[in-house]
């Protein structure tokens, strides 16, 4: 299930939003229930950090372990539903023409930057500080501790059945997009990942496109 | 097996279904005893001052290049900083990608079991447990994030399936957690979610407290990647 290629039948020029992201930025919207987001990938080998909560009570979120202990399997692509820690299904992956997401690989933060890449990189952007701007320029009650283990569109992050995990040169390029509806109104939050050292980027952090659809137009 | 004056802290029986929250001082050690094979203990860790700072999945991970959890290497905070060690281990993978059980696994897996008909062999799951616990602490929804489920083995195939390995954890394997931090530990000892036995069963554990030098220069888990060694180094950083 995790190649699995599906395209949209959906008119850009009929979304009710279309903005880009550029890397390095943050972006934090409602999308109603029953409306479709998609998110693309215009340049290719673009990470994209997103994390989802419950619009009515933001303390249920995504769940990582959730979704892919009850879909069995790690990766995310078409058919995916993403669950919250109460498990509900907050979105549901309707359209994937990547074909793999991750899910178990984390947001890259200053501190984690320096365990994994040295002392000197403390100062480089990264994601969850974009995640904490992001929140808190908002009017939503969001803070660090709501910040768990996220989405990683366009990313690849292979686990071996030795249980070796490695992160693998992205399968997704230029124009790729990833598209849900939401089973709920959900705040949608995304750090478009401005990370440089390591391949998740390709080294080189490119912009994003959203879009937002209305509840009704796949009907 | 385990010398007494080594564990003098503590010691304590949780039964399956129990939950048990402690305060694991830096440089201590909590030992954790699958007593009669086929346990599964969730967990959670917190900076006991600052518990925004707690155990953090896809960190402890990717810095080890690891899907898995065992001795030689840490458990790493969401702020680049070791929780806990793991010093000893003779059940050799623990879990720590498929969450825990919620009411609804257990009841659907097990059959309803209330505290009405049933007192207090009432069924217990991993969720209930653990919103109680943190409550105790002042923590709560906003805390529940990806655990360890210890003595538990799940592994991924090419695409990602998932399956989990039944009869991985024998009677008298025991995990040794050595404290970097004041850590707040939160765990409970219910089966693990993937586990397909229809029998609710929750093995008891044996938890041992005891005293344990801080970690060398050469301390095998602090040597074990660089990316360790930089971790105890935030670690360092922040007692200093």
């Amino acid at each position: 299930m995790t190649m699995g290629l599906v395209e949209s039948a959906l008119d850009p020029a009929r979304a009710v939003q279309s903005e880009v992201v550029p890397a390095g930025e943050g972006w934090l919207a409602r999308i109603e229930r029953g409306q479709t987001l998609r998110i693309v990938d215009l340049e290719g080998n673009q990470a994209v950090d997103t994390l989802f909560f419950s619009a009515a009570d933001p303390r249920d979120r995504y769940s990582a372990v959730d979704t892919i202990r009850v879909q069995t399997s790690l990766y995310l692509s078409t058919g995916s539903k993403l669950l919250s820690t109460s498990g509900a299904s907050l979105l549901t992956i309707v359209a994937d023409t990547c074909g793999r997401h991750d899910t178990i690989g984390g947001a890259c933060s200053s501190e984690s930057n320096t365990v994994r890449y040295g002392h000197h990189t403390k100062s480089m952007h990264s994601c969850r500080d974009t995640f904490l701007l992001t929140a808190a320029r908002s009017n939503v009650p969001l803070s660090k501790r709501d910040l768990t283990a996220n989405i990683n569109f366009f990313m690849n992050v292979p686990v071996a059945q030795d249980g070796g995990l490695m992160f693998a040169d992205g399968i997704s390029g230029g124009g790729k997009y990833v598209e849900l509806v939401a089973d709920a109104d959900v705040l949608c939050l995304i750090s478009n990942c401005p990370q440089l050292n390591n391949p998740c980027n390709a080294y080189n952090p490119t912009p994003i496109r959203v879009l937002v659809w209305a509840a009704g137009a796949r009907s | 097996m385990a010398r007494s004056e080594e564990w003098s802290r503590f010691r304590l029986k949780l039964p399956g279904g129990g939950t048990w929250s402690h305060v694991l001082k830096r440089h201590t050690k909590l030992r954790i005893v699958d007593v009669d094979g086929g346990a599964n203990v969730s967990a959670m860790f917190f900076h006991l001052e600052v518990p925004a700072e707690r155990y953090n999945m896809p960190d402890t991970l990717k810095a080890q290049y690891t899907a898995f959890l065992t001795k030689g290497r840490v458990l790493m905070s969401d702020m680049g900083r070791v929780l806990c060690s793991i010093v000893e281990d003779t059940c050799g993978w623990h879990d720590t990608l498929c969450g825990h059980s919620d009411a609804a696994h257990v009841e659907s897996l097990y059959g309803p079991k209330p505290y009405e008909h049933a007192r207090n062999e009432m069924h217990r799951n991993a969720r209930d447990n653990f919103l109680v616990e943190l409550g105790k602490w002042g923590l709560g929804k906003e805390d529940l994030v990806p655990n360890v489920n210890f003595f538990s083995k799940v592994v991924a195939g090419n695409e990602g399936e998932l399956a989990f390995v039944s009869n991985h954890s024998r009677a008298g394997v025991h995990v040794d957690l050595r404290a970097e931090m004041n850590v707040l530990v939160v765990l409970t000892a219910v089966a693990h979610p993937l586990d397909p036995s229809p029998k609710y069963a929750p093995r008891s554990v044996e938890l041992l407290v005891g005293e344990c030098p801080p970690p060398t220069p050469d301390d095998p888990c602090r040597i074990s990647r660089p990316e360790a060694a930089r971790a105890f180094e935030n670690t360092e950083r922040y007692f200093a």
